[in-house]
Formats: structure tokens, sequence, C-alpha cells
């Protein structure tokens, strides 16, 4: 699904320059569910936006689903973020002048699908995550967890092979992030890859895979056995 | 291509941010109106000097004579020159190509009277041409023509306002007048848009008068009027040389001002061209600068949109927006707002001065108006506009890393 080899990424600090990734080699296989570990300034972010192709290496190899994501133009990475990749964030990100259902078929909008259709899968996977009576809110009107409940609905509307996860649960109280975690892991079980950025310890315990990072360089990647989230909610 | 889904996308933010969008419409808005006012008013301005002139061809040259001022060729300072119909042969001889019309002409003033109704009028000698050379309109009947100059018909064409002074209700056409004593059928009554007082004159045939008043083929003056091709120098040029042609053929020094005098229309057709071409570049000048002011003030509202909106850019790269369509949402937005603010800066700006219009005249400001083309070339000058407004936050807005957007705050 997705490969990585020997990753290095440097900022420049005014004279000198900020190593930020030093040598990442990581393999994700279909149906994971990874949490990415660390302390700020470990470099989690920054991984997390290189394999989001927000951002690029500056050496190393990046294979996603076969493809090979090197010197992308502008215009082709909007394509291949728009078809592999979905994003959830840890502020939410929705439009705020867009209704829910707005948001949710923006992605869909890119794809340069038709209103009628588009709105009616948006409508389709706000059903999924129970907002279906909400679609015409807009985000100011709706809880955090009903944000990112949006937020995740329009990760999945282009059906990408990858989810992305920023801290999802970085601006939520710990009973709707278990909410949301429930969710997140329900998806996992219906198959779907997933990525997530976070520092907290009992989350990251709620995926498949914790993948620990310091300084640049992966420390420890081991399996555990998954928390389930349906228990405390 | 008109993507209808891309409009939806600009109008929901149009919509959603109206006190912004109006904001940046505003200063369009404005420009257009300051535009479109002092458009108008240079137009007033040169509408009040274009009439001031009268309705009469603006291409014509009157001459007459006068006395000598100066002893010329052993004649002696104070001679009277009369012009005869030979000076009217002789300049159609050596001019007639660059002549449009040509008339000489008798002025009298008679007491005239019909049915017991009386008063003075000045009656006019003339030869058909003279008719465009005044600009006047045949309301009923008909002018002078070439078979009354031939005949000496005593026949009179009469101005409308002598039909409302002496004819009441009667219908004029084919009753008789009577002019100084003598009975003269009236065949055609005229309109000036100059007004009562140029409607307020007779015209019948030069030669009857000639014939009936003194048996002579004496004449008073002389109207031409040249090819209206001729550019304003070509015209001063043309007019000197008749009057020239005219010295030497009366024997008057070169430098006598007073004995053979000249009006040509074209020098002042060419004063009022030249103000009228320094007023258009003033109102031009300060006008783009107006405009210029404009744009700049709606490049800096759009640069803050984007600004404001950067965070909403990145969200919309992250789900696949390419920077085309960045750039095209922007763009089209400050087209659009540019393109409706403008016009309707416009409207309001040609409503203003319709409304305020005709109290400006006692300021010699007649008929202020924007023309058409300038409001096309201002719809055309707007989008322009819009689109450089535009471009560089557009430019900007393309390059926003999604990244740098998204950075939790």
């Amino acid at each position: 699904m997705l490969q990585i080899h020997q990753l290095h990424k440097s900022y420049p600090m005014g004279d000198s320059s900020l190593h930020v990734l030093k040598g990442i080699d990581l393999s994700v296989n279909q149906g994971e569910m990874v949490a990415i570990m660390g302390s700020s300034g470990s470099g989690k972010s920054t991984l997390l936006n290189i394999i989001g192709m927000l951002d690029e290496a500056d050496s190393g190899e990046y294979i996603l689903d076969g493809l090979t994501i090197k010197n992308l133009t502008e215009k082709k990475a909007a394509v291949y973020r728009n078809k592999f990749l979905g994003f959830i964030f840890q502020s939410f990100n929705l439009i705020n002048y867009k209704t829910a259902l707005e948001n949710v078929a923006l992605p869909l909008y890119y794809q340069g699908m038709k209103r009628k259709e588009r709105l009616e899968l948006a409508m389709f996977h706000l059903g999924k995550v129970g907002l279906a009576d909400w679609s015409h809110h807009l985000p100011k009107e709706l809880s955090g967890g009903q944000k990112q409940r949006v937020a995740i609905a329009r990760a999945l509307a282009a059906n990408p092979k990858l989810l992305l996860a920023d801290e999802p649960t970085g601006a939520l109280d710990t009973n709707t992030s278990h909410e949301i975690m429930a969710f997140i892991q329900q998806l996992n079980d219906e198959g779907k890859t997933i990525l997530m950025v976070t520092h907290e310890e009992d989350i990251a315990n709620m995926c498949k895979r914790i993948v620990r990072l310091r300084d640049g360089v992966i420390i420890e990647d081991t399996k555990v056995n998954q928390v389930r989230a349906e228990q405390y909610v | 291509m008109f993507d209808l889904d891309l409009w939806r996308e600009i109008f929901q933010s149009i919509n959603k941010n109206r006190t912004r969008s109006l904001l940046s419409g505003f200063t369009v808005a404005f420009a257009i109106l300051l535009f479109a006012i002092l458009f108008g008013i240079a137009n007033g301005l040169q509408n009040t000097f274009n009439d001031s002139f009268g309705t009469d061809a603006n291409n014509s040259i009157v001459i007459y004579p006068g006395r000598t001022s100066k002893a010329y060729k052993g004649l002696q300072s104070g001679r009277k020159i009369q012009f005869k119909n030979e000076d009217s042969d002789y300049i159609l001889d050596q001019f007639g190509n660059d002549v449009q019309y040509f008339t000489s002409k008798i002025n009298r003033n008679y007491a005239v009277s019909f049915r017991g109704e009386k008063s003075n009028y000045d009656v006019r000698g003339v030869y058909p041409d003279y008719m465009f050379i005044e600009n006047n309109k045949i309301e009923s009947g008909r002018y002078v023509n070439q078979g009354d100059i031939e005949n000496r018909t005593k026949i009179a064409v009469i101005g409308k306002a002598i039909v409302e002074d002496l004819f009441k209700k009667t219908e004029p056409l084919g009753k008789y007048i009577n002019l100084g004593g003598i009975q003269y059928k009236i065949v055609g009554v005229f309109t000036d848009d100059e007004g009562d007082l140029e409607e307020r004159v007779i015209y019948i045939p030069v030669s009857t008068i000639q014939f009936l008043y003194g048996n002579n083929d004496f004449v008073d003056m002389m109207h031409l009027t040249y090819n209206p091709e001729m550019s304003a120098g070509q015209a001063l040029a043309f007019g000197s040389s008749i009057e020239s042609k005219l010295k030497q053929r009366f024997s008057v020094a070169n430098n006598d001002q007073s004995a053979i005098r000249l009006f040509n229309r074209a020098e002042t057709t060419k004063r009022v061209s030249m103000i009228t071409y320094g007023l258009t570049v003033i109102i031009l000048v300060i006008g783009f600068g107006t405009l210029v002011a404009g744009v700049v003030g709606i490049s800096n509202i759009m640069i803050f949109i984007v600004k404001e909106r950067t965070k909403e850019i990145g969200i919309r790269k992250a789900l696949g927006a390419s920077p085309g369509s960045i750039v095209s949402i922007i763009l089209l937005e400050s087209i659009f707002i540019t393109a409706i603010a403008g016009y309707v800066g416009l409207i309001i700006g040609i409503g203003v001065l319709d409304v305020i219009g005709p109290s400006l005249e006692v300021y010699f400001i007649k008929d202020p108006r924007v023309s058409n083309t300038l409001v096309l070339g201002a719809t055309i000058t707007l989008i322009i506009a819009g689109a450089i407004a535009g471009y560089l936050p557009a430019k900007k807005a393309s390059q926003i890393k999604p990244i740098v957007a998204l950075r939790n705050d």
C-alpha cells in the first residue's frame, strides 16, 4: 500500500537548516491502522504532510499504491490528493460558509462530478456518519464531534485509498474523542487503511500499530492489541 | 466555457461575505461614478460650445463689402464697394469646385401686411441654396427655386413665427401678402431651430428684389459653404484665397481690413475643437486616474480577501483543488465584483447626470450625457480592470501551500 525508504527532510532556518526527518523507513499494508507518535518536534507532522503530498521530501523514496510520488507538479499533486487521500484534521477545517452537505461534496466537485450526483453521494456519506438530519447546517451550528464527523464524511466522500488523520481528537473532549475513535475503528474494520498522528497514548492504543518517532528517526515500531473505543461510549 | 458550478462557488463566496464584497465594489462604483459625471460634464461643456454657434451650416463663409480704408492704385480711401451678380459668377467661376452651396443675398426691411394685420419684417432676397446654408426646414409648401430666380416670380417663403403673428388661424399657403406695397404669393412656410428671431424672416427670389425695387444687379453680401471634407486648415486657406482674389478684383489694398470682410466659420470651429480637445484630454487623464485608484483599491481588498481566505484555499487544495481552479475562483470573483459595481456606478452616474443636467445649464453645461460608445468602452475597461486587480492576488492564492494554510492556530 505504502512504502517509504530513507526519507529525508530539512527546513532552512536562517543560515543553517533544521534536519527534521533523518532517514525514515516505513511500510504500511492495506487495511492497517497505524498511529504515529512522538513529542512535538519529532517530525511526525512533517512525515504525515509528506505522505499527504502537502509537502515534498528532499530525498528518499515514497511509493503509494505502486505509484512513485516524486517531483509532482502542483496540478498533479492536487489530482493525486483528490483520488488517493482523505484528510482529517485536528481543527476540522470545514469551510465555514458552506453547509455540512456542501463541505462533504467539495472533493467530489474537484473530481468534476455533476452537482446532483455529488450531492446525493455526499448525503449518503453524511448518513453514514449519522448526520443526515444536519446536512443543511453551517459548521458553526454543529458541535465539535459533529464537525469532526462531517470532516470524516468529507474525507470518505472521494473513496480514498488512504485516510490521513492529524490529531483527529486533539480538539475534542474525552467522550467525543472516544465516539470519533469508535467511528474511525469501524472504518478500519470495513477495510480502510488509516494513518494517524497523535500524542495521546490511549488514542494510539486504539490503533493496531504504533510507530514512535524521536528527533526524526523511528525508534520503535510495534503492533499492539487494539483497544476498542465502543466500550467507553 | 461556462462552468455553472464555478459560478455557484463564486456567488456563494460573494453572498456569504456581503460586507467585504460591498466594500470592494464601492471603490470601483465610486470611481466609475466620478468618471461618468466628469465625462458627462465635459460633454455638456462641449455641447454648449457647439450650440453657441447656432444651427447654421458650420462650414460656411460670409462675404460682405464695406468702404476702403486705404488709398490704393490711385483710388482714394472711403470708396464704397458694391457687389453685383457678376461677382457671384466670378466666385463660382474661380472656386466652384470647392463650393458646396452658394448664394448672394439682399437684405431689406419692409412693412408687411395681411388683411389688416401689419408688422415690419426682414425680407431677404436669396438663391435656393440659402435654405441649406441657413439650415431651414420647410414645414409646408416649398422654398425659393431656380424657376423663381429665372422668372423673377413674386413669391414669398415666410417663417413660422410670421404665420403666428399675421395669419392667426388662416392657412397662409396660396394667400397674397403685401411687402412694401407689392403683393407676393406665399408658397412655403419654414422653421429654424435657432428660434423666433430667425423665423420672423421672409425669403423671396433675389432676382425679384433686384427687378422690383431698383432694377439693378446689386447684391448686399454672399454666403457659401465649402466642401465639408476640408480640414480646418484647408478651409482657412480657402477663405483667405477668396478674400485676396476679391481684393484684387476690386482694387483694394491687400491689408485693407474694412473694404471686403470675410467671416469664416472654420476659425471658430478650429478654436472650439482645440478647446474641446484640451477638455477631453484633461477629463481622460482625471478619469483614468480615478479608474487606476479604483483598481488599486480593489486589488488591495482582493489581497486582503486572499489573506483572509488562506485557510479555505488550503483546505480546497488539500481536497484536490488545482492551482488553476484557485486562480479562476479569485480572478472571476474580482472581475464579477468590478464589472457589477462599475456598472452600478455607471448607471448611478448617468442617473445623476439626468437629474442635475437641466439645472446645470446656467453654468454653461448643456445636456451632459455619456455616449453609448463610452458605456461599452467602460464595460470592457472594467472587465480588464477587474482582471488586473484580481490577477496578482489570485496568483498569490494559487501559490499558498496547504501545510502553511492548515497549520493549527
